[in-house]
């Protein structure tokens, strides 16, 4: 039971996190930007519900991502579907495979389970280069964004931003209150100790399942938002390269936290996005031409982000934080608390 | 003769083309099983190694005019010796940790490899030029090149000595019993952790030995690796790691079924090799071959 | 040939080991001669099998001062340390189950330098079952075999100095007593020996020395001939 204090601190925390995402399109963000940064987020959390809480690594999450959006995007433009009814198409289709992939890849576990999910993640990518609906190598282009139950005008970026927002918020308030239910609490007994929990009468498998269901529910989701939001959809969202950056966001963020794939969205979209104009500064300040290519080595940086978290900075930006606030709180003598 | 509306002719050279990719299939996920067994690490950056191996041959051809059979030896080598320093530098750091950690670390060096060569060489391949071995040889009921035949014999050589090393020789006990219980093996007084590098070093050098083979025949690109593991994951999956033998006739039964999707199915032949692994989880979870886990 | 000038070929200084945050020795201390054979009794957990583990580096951190043969060895790697002349019969055993009965025997490598070992005639007169299962797989051996293998293929290596985990646990008589002997012969042979043991009787007609510990300590030593004096504090020392 941690002291009140404690939990007071978290809250203000997110409290700020959120106020700055508020304010943001006010002081200087793009509000397409933020736009895909908050569909990042989304996914990344719904990424994360899978890997922090059954341990589960799914290299196969892009295939809801990408499908997600061409489900939104090619209902739009086929169909003329209301926005809303897009994204219930995107996160209803990813709820869908998730559960048909989920059920093929939960046979095995661990590693196996990450390889397997993989390839499944192929056999989608596949597929959609050779539907006629994708696009295939254009993709989908020009998407409308449509009125939001025929009265919220998205065509605005800045009410896009705000309604992406306020969809990411629910979303994470939901994700928090599943890993705090007692389905959550189940969650971590299984990926503590999986033969304990059997022996308890737990069925692991079908708990793995549901929270893979959620998980891909919640990335189709996003992937339907990032279609609106964004107005394309392109092979490279089903790609599992994208799974891969959704991985490194969690790892980046901080991995077990609940706000680390927040961050980690906010944090590695940032860098892509501006590693252009940091590497002409580094090339203007150091005088080393090279830093100028750093646009085109995106690849390579990424790589190298991946490397340098494995062996030197596991916890991640919020468990790094969390370790710091808890070698403080376990430092400053608590207040009459202790009954 | 036609069969199922399909010449005869026709159909053998597809099987014959399947047939060797098989062999490359055969050959890096021997490299990455006899990896997984030693290290207990999947080695993501085994398609990055076999597009080294490639970019090696023509590099040493461009610009050190070594032709193809010093490369044969050579790239295998080099890539060898460079696996032995990441698993030196890097890997040895996260075998106390979860699975995951190793996921991420090779994924993490897959990309700084691949993003590397993208960066000085860019996406699309680099001809090889002329097979080292010219000609046909006629088999009757088909034309083979002679490279691809010397690249299915070279495979299946390479795929034998393997078997051999791991099954029949002093150092295949070592390796086998370091597998088991490593702290065992090395309180008999056998450097252990030199063993696991030069294991990884082996699995790598094979990968890139595959590489080598495929440079003349396929157009490797920078991005060729991440196509090739994925298929490699594949093959491990139905195969299961739990024998060589097993591990080969996996990745040369894959490469011809993919042969015959593609004469008389062509638009699922990307996929087919998936489709079979969902088919075999089904029914087999733990892989055709598959050992206890 | 047991001078007292001469090197013991183990002397162990107050050694401290730790499984994680575990401390389980506490401070060991000991000799053991050249050509003895010494025992370490006591209750379950009382650091027996951690004082084996310790001396060849496979337990987490260590402090204090091992000597193996004069060298000082906490400093070095667990395959070097079996290099200065150490044959390990863990209490698992340890048959590998993907190598034949005749691999796990001729596995480890012969140290150079030293004497030479038991040949393989040698060892298979004195362990006639392990030359019939050849080329079975390990595991296929009865547990009496694996115990017999366990032991007879670090006879081989050239080493001096055996460390043997609970060779009598779980086994026949008749098997224990096979066992024995063979723990005879090489006394004879002028082994030096440090036994685990639970199997009081087995160990006090083999040893020279028996060591009581306890939490991680030794606590008593005895010679077999004192025992019959001290019945009820062995008694003690050694109640479940």
């Amino acid at each position: 039971m941690t002291s009140v204090r404690f939990n007071t601190v978290r809250l203000l925390c997110y409290g700020a996190l959120l106020a700055a995402l508020v304010v943001a399109p006010w002081v200087g963000l793009y509000p397409v930007l933020g736009t895909k940064i908050l569909c990042y987020a989304l996914f990344a959390c719904a990424f994360h519900l899978l890997l922090g809480y059954t341990g589960l690594a799914s290299l196969g999450h892009a295939a809801f991502l990408g499908v997600g959006g061409y489900v939104a995007g090619y209902g739009i433009k086929a169909w003329s579907l209301s926005p809303e009814l897009a994204l219930l198409a995107g996160l209803s289709v990813g709820a869908l495979m998730g559960l048909v992939m989920g059920y093929v890849s939960i046979r095995r576990s661990g590693i196996y389970f990450t390889m397997i999910t993989l390839a499944l993640a192929q056999l989608v990518y596949f597929l959609c280069v050779q539907i006629p609906q994708t696009g295939g190598e254009d993709g989908l282009q020009g998407i409308d964004r449509g009125m939001l139950f025929g009265v919220i005008n998205l065509h605005n970026d800045r009410i896009m931003y705000y309604t992406t927002l306020t969809i990411g918020v629910a979303a994470f308030l939901f994700i928090a209150r599943v890993v705090r239910s007692p389905f959550g609490q189940a969650l971590t007994a299984i990926k503590d100790n999986e033969p304990r929990a059997v022996s308890l009468g737990y069925h692991p498998d079908r708990y793995k399942l549901l929270v893979f269901t959620l998980s891909a529910a919640l990335t189709g989701l996003a992937g339907a938002l990032k279609a609106i939001g964004l107005g394309f959809v392109t092979l490279s969202d089903v790609h599992w390269m994208t799974s891969g950056h959704a991985l490194l966001m969690t790892l980046v963020g901080g991995l077990g936290t609940l706000s680390g794939p927040v961050v980690g969205a906010v944090v590695l979209v940032t860098l892509e996005n501006k590693i252009g104009e940091l590497g002409a500064l580094l090339a203007g300040v150091t005088g080393i031409g090279w830093f100028a290519t750093l646009g085109e080595s995106v690849m390579m940086i990424m790589g190298i982000v991946f490397v340098i978290c494995v062996l030197a900075f596991r916890r991640g930006i919020m468990g790094e934080f969390d370790a710091l606030r808890h070698r403080i709180h376990i430092h400053t003598p608590a207040p009459e608390t202790q009954s | 003769m036609d069969i199922f509306g399909v010449p005869v002719q026709a159909l053998m050279a597809q099987l014959m083309i399947g047939l060797v990719n098989g062999c490359f299939y055969a050959v890096l996920s021997l490299g990455l099983a006899v990896i997984f067994g030693m290290l207990h690490v999947i080695n993501f950056t085994h398609g990055a190694m076999f597009m080294l191996g490639a970019l090696l041959s023509w590099a040493g051809l461009y610009y050190f005019e070594l032709n193809y059979w010093v490369m044969l030896f050579l790239a295998p080598l080099v890539v060898g010796i460079f696996g032995i320093m990441l698993e030196r530098l890097f890997l040895k750091r996260i075998y106390k940790l979860d699975y995951l950690y190793g996921l991420l670390l090779t994924l993490g060096l897959t990309l700084i490899i691949e993003g590397a060569v993208r960066s000085a060489y860019g996406v699309s391949g680099k001809p090889y030029g002329p097979a080292p071995i010219s000609g046909v040889t006629d088999l009757g009921f088909l034309m083979i090149p002679n490279y691809r035949l010397w690249v299915i014999v070279a495979s299946l050589l390479v795929c034998a000595a393997t078997w051999y090393t791991i099954e029949r020789t002093r150092l295949g006990a070592y390796l086998r019993a370091a597998t088991e219980n490593p702290k065992l093996v090395e309180a008999f007084g056998i450097n252990v952790p030199v063993l696991v590098s030069l294991t990884f070093g082996f699995g790598v050098a094979l990968a890139a030995f595959a590489g080598v083979l495929a440079a003349p025949i396929m157009q490797v690109s920078a991005l060729t690796g991440q196509t090739m593991i994925v298929i490699v994951f594949a093959v491990v999956v139905i195969g299961g790691m739990g024998s060589i033998a097993g591990t080969v006739v996996t990745g040369i039964g894959l490469g011809l079924v993919e042969a015959l999707t593609k004469v008389y199915y062509p638009e699922a032949s990307s996929m087919v090799m998936f489709l079979v692994m969902v088919l075999v989880l089904l029914v087999r979870p733990n892989g055709l071959f598959g050992g206890v886990e | 040939m047991n001078t007292a000038t001469q090197t013991p070929a183990l002397a162990v200084s107050d050694l401290h080991a730790w499984y994680g945050e575990s401390h389980v020795l506490q401070g060991v201390d000991f000799q053991v001669r050249t050509g003895e054979v010494v025992t370490l009794l006591g209750r379950n957990g009382a650091g027996r099998t951690t004082t084996l583990r310790a001396l060849l580096g496979l337990t987490g951190r260590r402090s204090g001062s091992i000597r193996l043969f004069g060298q000082e060895a906490t400093g070095l790697s667990t395959h070097r340390i079996a290099r200065l002349g150490i044959g390990y019969c863990p209490e698992e055993r340890g048959i590998f189950a993907s190598l034949s009965c005749q691999e796990n025997l001729l596995l480890p490598p012969l140290f150079k330098g030293t004497e030479a070992g038991l040949s393989l005639d040698e060892i298979y007169r004195l362990f006639p079952n392990l030359k019939e299962r050849k080329h079975s797989p390990g595991t296929a051996l009865s547990g009496g075999e694996q115990q017999m293998l366990a032991l007879a293929r670090i006879l081989r290596t050239g080493a001096r100095l055996l460390l043997l985990d609970e060779i009598s646990e779980g086994l026949a008589p008749v098997i224990v007593d096979t066992l024995g002997q063979a723990i005879h012969e090489l006394r004879k042979r002028g082994y030096t020996i440090l036994l685990v043991e639970q199997n009081f009787r087995f160990s006090a007609a083999l040893s020279d020395r028996l060591l009581f510990m306890e939490s991680g300590r030794i606590i008593d030593t005895l010679t077999p001939d004192q025992l019959d004096d001290n019945a009820d504090k062995v008694a003690r020392m050694l109640s479940v």
